[in-house]
């Protein structure tokens, strides 16, 4: 395969550490809460079995945290070298949120971490409860400041650009920490994690089932994962509906191309099913317009008349504007002040952003010159212009457009597996509760099926939030082109190569120690 | 005699430690494989920092600020 450049070497290398990096963390955010329900049975009841339960999903957790700790440092190491441009324009305003999370890491879960596994027997039975539950609320922790810094990418709020210094500089903590964006974010992923665990535990117990060992254990563990998971998989529903909402105000192309949707109109429907037309390209839109007028969006659809306007703007008879309606504009958008405006077309855009980025040069150089005069005509031009800033980058109005087949496949396959997973603990409830459940191979093998499937669920949702919001590293103010550094795409293919073998391993490391201590089952 | 706070910290991880299972042993050493190999090889060899040659915040700003104004 030949990539064209650099800017796709380095996408191609951060996406794969960034998803090898997402195999690892939901189970360790869902398990967390899982093995704590379970060993507050053990000291409500004493009852041993409990705290046998407990301890062999917390090996389980062990080996997920031990593979997978430290492996979001790679994305760090990779901002400084291959992002740099990107790392020193947002470097204050994710200054603050990292360095909580990593004191919160370090100190909350490695010292309770470290009571829960070996303070068993050296301290209290509530004492290490309260560690347990320690872990769970840390790991989630970390989880919120990392997911603060990705929301402030998406909707960049609450900080001022600094010209002198080309930095953003936080001047509001709170509206940063607390934006909509950050904290629907930050339900809908932790909820993720806690499906993605219960389908996991349920997924093993259910094996046990069909292998008939240790049931009461595999009954037990599938009973709490179900509820926990149902519960769970309610809110992160109802999150991704905030979410597409948001999406709609603050980053309609990533919506039009969830969907697919190239030409809207009043009452927009939203495609339930379909399979989308590869001829339909919108470099066409500008370089053949007959050709791409003649091509329909769609091969086959099954679409909700009116659907798309009701779930995002709750008025059925709506507009939400399509791929093209944004590079046209005039549509209703939301800016980083929180205020409606009418769009202008991406054209006009480009236009504003190079006005912007002149705006800086001047800036820089009546700034060396002495010429306090000249600065403050430039410091305007720049400030003016500057929510079109990173429009001065983009070469063609097209390249606002992110790669539309794989968002609109991924969005769909998280939505579908989402309403299968509804489904699935339905049905998990049921059989259990009607004491029937160790005797249906079916669901045994649907549960263990299951356990690939809500992982690939999990990296879809992730496809949908970050290829679906390109060319963008920070939403309007900086594309994948200006954030990118000087570095040789050679070595950057070198150290893609080197992650790839060190992921690999240790994933497969991970599940063949998961596997053997599966295997050996809890009686050991 | 009663050990003091610190020593009981110890001997909690002392003991934590010395009598871990073999999942546990295993666990560590790949920890302890997996960070060598990011710190001491990647970090050191691999991946350093674009804008290390420049000493100075200022040569950094000036660089990055040369970088934006004028795209390629």
């Amino acid at each position: 395969m030949i990539l064209a450049s650099l800017v796709d070497l380095s996408r191609l290398q951060f996406a794969l550490t960034a998803m090898y990096h997402w195999i690892f963390v939901p189970l360790t955010l869902g398990l967390g809460f899982i093995i704590a329900i379970m060993e507050t049975y053990y000291v409500r009841t004493g009852n041993e079995f409990w705290k046998r339960t407990a301890k062999f999903w917390m090996n389980i957790f062990a080996v997920n945290f031990a593979i997978g700790v430290a492996t979001g440092i790679i994305l760090e190491f990779q901002f400084g070298t291959n992002w740099s441009n990107y790392s020193w324009f947002v470097g204050d305003i994710f200054g603050a949120p990292l360095a909580i999370e990593g004191i919160l890491a370090f100190f909350l879960e490695s010292t309770f971490f470290a009571v829960m596994f070996f303070g068993w027997n050296k301290v209290s039975k509530k004492a290490h409860l309260i560690s347990t539950y320690l872990v769970a609320i840390g790991t989630n922790l970390s989880a919120l400041w990392i997911l603060v810094a990705n929301a402030w990418m998406q909707f960049p709020i609450g900080m001022q650009f600094n010209p002198d210094t080309a930095r953003n500089e936080m001047v509001d903590f709170w509206a940063v920490a607390l934006s909509p964006v950050a904290i629907n974010k930050f339900i809908h992923t932790t909820t993720n994690g806690y499906v993605l665990a219960a389908v996991f535990v349920i997924g093993v117990s259910a094996w046990f089932l069909m292998k008939k060992r240790e049931e009461e254990f595999a009954r037990k563990s599938i009973k709490i994962s179900a509820i926990f998971g149902l519960i769970s998989l309610i809110v992160l529903i109802w999150s991704g509906d905030g979410s597409a909402v948001h999406v709609a105000k603050k980053q309609p192309m990533k919506l039009a191309a969830m969907e697919g949707l190239y030409k809207s109109h009043e009452g927009t429907s939203i495609v339930a099913l379909g399979v989308l037309n590869p001829k339909k390209q919108i470099a066409d839109y500008y370089e053949n317009p007959l050709r791409y007028k003649n091509e329909k969006p769609y091969w086959f659809n099954i679409s909700i008349p009116q659907g798309l306007s009701l779930l995002v703007n709750r008025k059925m008879d709506t507009y939400v504007p399509g791929i093209e309606d944004i590079l046209e504009g005039g549509y209703v958008y939301t800016d980083r002040n929180g205020d409606e405006k009418i769009a202008p077309p991406v054209e006009e855009r480009m236009a504003l952003g190079k006005l912007a980025i002149a705006g800086l040069a001047d800036y820089r150089k009546a700034s060396k010159a002495g010429d306090e005069e000249g600065k403050e005509i430039a410091y305007r031009q720049l400030m003016d212009n500057f929510d079109h800033f990173g429009y001065g980058y983009i070469d063609k109005p097209q390249d606002i457009v992110p790669n539309v087949p794989l968002t609109f496949y991924a969005f769909h396959i998280m939505v579908t597996l989402g309403g299968f997973f509804l489904l699935f603990f339905a049905i998990t409830i049921f059989l259990e509760y009607r004491g029937i459940i160790g005797k249906h191979k079916w669901y045994h093998w649907m549960a263990i099926a299951s356990i690939p499937l809500v992982y690939l669920c999990s990296q879809a949702g992730w496809i949908v939030a970050e290829v679906g919001r390109q060319p963008w590293t920070i939403q309007d103010l900086l594309p994948v082109n200006a954030a990118v550094s000087g570095v040789s795409p050679g070595s950057v293919k070198t150290t893609l190569i080197m992650f790839f073998i060190l992921f690999t391993v240790l994933l497969i490391a991970e599940i063949g120690i998961m596997l053997k201590v599966i295997k050996k089952g809890p009686g050991a | 005699m009663k050990n003091n706070v610190f020593k009981r910290i110890w001997n909690f991880y002392y003991e934590g430690f010395t009598n871990m299972t073999s999942l546990g042993k295993t666990l560590w050493l790949i920890i302890a494989i997996k960070l060598f190999i990011m710190f001491f090889v990647l970090k050191l060899f691999f991946f350093k920092s674009d804008l290390r040659e420049y000493d100075s915040f200022e040569e950094k700003s000036d660089k990055v600020i040369e970088n934006l104004t004028n795209p390629k």
